[in-house]
């Protein structure tokens, strides 16, 4: 019976292979350059102890039209709302009459190459903080104004903004700060846990078959250096905790909150197989 | 209560696990030998036709999410996770497609990415409203067996 099965797969092995059946999968072989002079890295070799062999944009997996749209800020449709946090950064808000730009003066400077180095460890709180958690901790105890609620369109607008000054930036993140290691473990874990009705964990979508069609979508290796990103299915942005959360939801799972300690491991590690890509914000997706 | 004593004389006769309510076997008493599921999960013979129709349903079997399948070339979209499935009746057995579809896992490996449609050894965390639920019904995968004994080449 063994000896049957293994027939069969091959045979199966085989029927993948009849060219005409199977749609053209796999990554585009394209250089991302935007605006003709910022080179950007979509595809660079892995960091140690990487399952891959080699790290590649999810903008490699696009169609021409959505890669085209991200080579030219003035096309590209998340830079709206980029410009929005541009105007957040310079608004005073809370009670101790600040901006982001009393404290921080020109983005453009004070802001260059930041958001590749996130999530960071946070002595204060004792776990790792992304931008968007870096953003609330300035506005409740430097400005006295309130922390964002999750995905309030401020939060997402000025993530982007700040996020933007990285653009072309490589991804790299300290693992050797606090207990970074021990949240990077976490995700790791949480990375191949299968869930929900349908059973299937991050690994099975984006990395054992990235480069292969899921039905009308092109699985990519699902990595975060665009975040936020523009979706254009849904006219706007989208942050990382959103789509973590929609990717899990669509196993027939319950999702954990953003900014939860599951998402913010996964998000250390995420990060961390994204290593030596380009900062992307906003990238645009499907 | 209705006391049906045909029934019950064959489970006791040949020894099988009771029907339940909608005379369809519960997915632990679905018996896996090598590799086959050679019992029919319910009493009704599976109909081809809605069997099409569930494989492609994206909320019921979504088989096309990950095979492709040339008799459904109307459908726009599908998927290459999996193998075609053109000829998937020439290679398997009846008893062989209705173990893939109840649970590829007692077929493939562990690892098999392929969901277990009627079983419910399944991911963390189900969804509160899918909680020892299955994906399909148990007629559901006798309608898509139905359905892939079909597809000869
Ligand atoms: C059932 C398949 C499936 C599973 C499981 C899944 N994803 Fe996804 N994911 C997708 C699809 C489809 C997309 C959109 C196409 C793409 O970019 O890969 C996507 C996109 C993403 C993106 C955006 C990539 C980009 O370039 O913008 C990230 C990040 C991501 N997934 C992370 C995850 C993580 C983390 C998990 C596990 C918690 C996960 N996904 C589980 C299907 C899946
Ligand atoms: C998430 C992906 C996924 C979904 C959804 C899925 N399958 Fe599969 N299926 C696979 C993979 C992958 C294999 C190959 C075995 C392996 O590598 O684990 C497979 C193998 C098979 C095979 C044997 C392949 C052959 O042609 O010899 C059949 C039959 C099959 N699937 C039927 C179905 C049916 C029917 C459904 C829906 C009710 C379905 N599959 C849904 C991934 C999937």
């Amino acid at each position: 019976m063994r000896n049957q099965i293994i027939a069969k797969a091959a045979a199966v092995a085989m029927t993948a292979l009849v060219p005409g059946v199977a749609f053209a999968g796999g990554p585009v072989d394209d250089e991302l350059v935007i605006d003709g002079e910022i080179e950007m890295i979509t595809r660079t070799a892995p960091p140690e102890g990487h399952p891959l062999d080699e790290v590649l944009s999810g903008w490699l997996y696009r169609t021409d039209e959505t890669r085209m749209l991200e080579t030219d800020t003035f096309e590209n449709p998340g830079m709206l709302e980029v410009d929005d946090g541009a105007d957040l950064w310079n608004t005073v808000d809370g009670s101790a009459g600040k901006s982001c730009a009393s404290c921080h003066g020109d983005a453009e400077e004070s802001m260059a190459g930041v958001g590749a180095s996130y999530p960071k460890w946070d002595e204060a709180s004792n776990r790792p903080i992304n931008v968007e958690l870096q953003i609330n901790k300035c506005r409740t105890e430097e400005m006295g104004a309130e922390a964002y609620k999750f995905d309030a369109p401020e939060q997402k607008a000025l993530t982007a903004y700040v996020k933007h000054q990285s653009l072309g930036t490589p991804v790299a993140i300290n693992l050797a700060e606090g207990h970074m290691q021990s949240w990077w473990d976490r995700g790791n874990e949480l990375y191949y846990t299968r869930t929900g009705q349908l059973n299937l964990s991050c690994a099975s979508c984006h990395e054992q078959n990235n480069g292969n069609y899921i039905r009308a979508d092109h699985l990519s290796q699902g990595n975060v250096n665009g975040f936020p990103t523009y979706r254009l299915k849904q006219a706007k942005l989208i942050s990382l905790h959103n789509r973590f959360r929609g990717c899990i939801r669509d196993t027939r799972a319950e999702f954990p909150a953003a900014f939860s300690d599951e998402l913010m491991a996964l998000e250390v590690y995420v990060t961390w197989r994204g290593t030596g890509l380009s900062v992307e914000t906003p990238a645009v997706r499907q | 209560m209705s006391w049906k004593p045909r029934a019950f004389l064959a489970c006791l006769i040949v020894g099988l696990p009771a029907l339940a309510a909608a005379d369809a076997l519960a997915p632990a008493d679905v018996k896996f030998d090598d590799m086959s599921v050679s019992q029919s999960l319910t009493s009704k013979p599976g109909d081809p036709e809605n069997g099409r129709k569930v494989f492609a349903n994206r909320s019921l079997g979504n088989c096309l999410a990950c095979h492709a399948v040339k008799d459904q070339s109307d459908q726009l979209f599908h998927g290459e996770v999996g193998p075609p499935l053109d000829g998937a009746a020439d290679r398997w057995s009846e008893g062989e497609l209705r173990a893939i579809v109840a649970d590829a896992k007692e077929v493939f490996s562990e690892e098999t990415v392929m969901p277990g449609f009627y079983s419910l050894n399944v991911g963390i965390n189900v969804r509160k409203d899918l909680v020892g639920k299955t994906i399909l019904t148990a007629q559901e995968v006798e309608d898509v067996v139905a359905y892939l004994a079909t597809l000869k080449e």
